[in-house]
């Protein structure tokens, strides 16, 4: 099952996105990272690295952001994990509420990550650079 | 000018304690055209910075500039963070396993940390953003060590540079980063990210006889 990494600069959100989607695919492997380890708004490398190997398989991960450096951040967890790990996981650009329930239940009913990240197409903003 | 590892970690703190100087300049900057949060992260970011390094012994240069890196990256969280974090990471490259550097080598880091923000924030120049001080920091330096000048009278050339792109920015729409939504009321307004470079750079010409 390919699990799901909700980012946003705010705690709340991401928290309130996981919530979400976890309502909608309960047995979906989903984790939030909003806000920095202190408590403020931001998003941290390290926070998005320990949220994507909580929910991660051999089935891949999907990341899923809100605003533009959160994209950053979250490509730089990446480029910090282990190679063969690294390529098994997918940033989507989606709005994130949305984003999150589609990935969530294409998830739950066994799709790949390929798949999940073709249902989430036609849902792109344009805020991946 | 040549600098070893302790003097690099020096220059590094006091830009800690002028990056905290300027806190509440850079917020209010970025509160008029972005988020508004520019100074209290750059100043968590490098007291972050300087608690890392007071361990280090001050030998590995290519060391140090990756653990600010780190540092910036896991403590700053807006986009300065993978902005400057990525910056000093790549800055270390051209310097491994160097334990002095002159004005030379400082332009090699320079070279690799402006190619490394605009690798990650997918910028180029005139976007305004903190590019629009870097880079012309960047050619004055090579200029300037074109044209034989002493390390200090370079230094000030690329500070100067910069503040100068601090100004242009003023004149440009931001197309990049919060202050995108804006449009055109980015106008008139200058770069809190830019700003924040020309004081690092100003900060480095300080501290080198």
């Amino acid at each position: 099952m390919v699990g799901i990494v909700i980012t946003s600069h705010s705690k709340n959100i991401a928290e309130g996105v996981k919530e979400l989607a976890q309502q909608m695919a309960p047995e979906v492997p989903i984790a939030a990272s909003g806000g920095t380890s202190d408590g403020r708004i931001g998003t941290d490398v390290m926070k998005i690295m320990n949220a994507i190997e909580s929910v991660y398989s051999e089935d891949g991960v999907v990341l899923i952001f809100d605003l533009g450096s959160a994209f950053m951040n979250a490509e730089m967890a990446i480029e910090m994990m282990d190679e063969e790990k690294a390529k098994k996981i997918k940033i989507v650009d989606c709005p994130i509420v949305e984003g999150a329930v589609t990935s969530a239940v294409e998830s739950s009913i066994g799709k790949s990550i390929e798949e999940i990240e073709e249902a989430l197409k036609p849902m792109n903003l344009g805020k991946m650079p | 000018m040549s600098i070893n590892g302790k003097k690099v970690i020096e220059i590094l703190t006091q830009i800690a304690v002028k990056i905290d100087e300027n806190k509440g300049y850079l917020s209010e900057l970025d509160a008029t055209i972005g988020d508004g949060d520019h100074g209290i992260n750059m100043s968590k970011g490098f007291k972050a910075v300087t608690e890392k390094l007071k361990e280090d012994n001050g030998v590995d240069i290519a060391g140090i500039l990756k653990k600010t890196g780190m540092a910036l990256v896991s403590t700053v969280g807006g986009a300065s963070g993978p902005l400057y974090g990525t910056a000093f990471m790549k800055s270390s490259m051209s310097v491994n396993g160097k334990t002095e550097i002159d004005i030379k080598d400082f332009s090699n880091m320079l070279k690799d940390a402006l190619g490394g923000i605009k690798m990650r924030g997918k910028a180029t120049a005139g976007e305004k953003t903190m590019i629009d001080a870097l880079e012309p920091a960047l050619e004055a330096i090579n200029k300037g060590i074109e044209q034989g000048l002493e390390s200090k009278a370079i230094l000030k050339l690329a500070k100067e540079a910069a503040y100068n792109g601090v100004e242009y920015t003023k004149t440009i729409i931001a197309t990049k980063g919060r202050a995108s939504y804006l449009g055109e009321r980015s106008i008139g307004h200058q770069d809190a990210g830019a700003t924040s470079s020309a004081i690092i750079l100003e900060t480095i010409y300080e501290a080198i006889e």
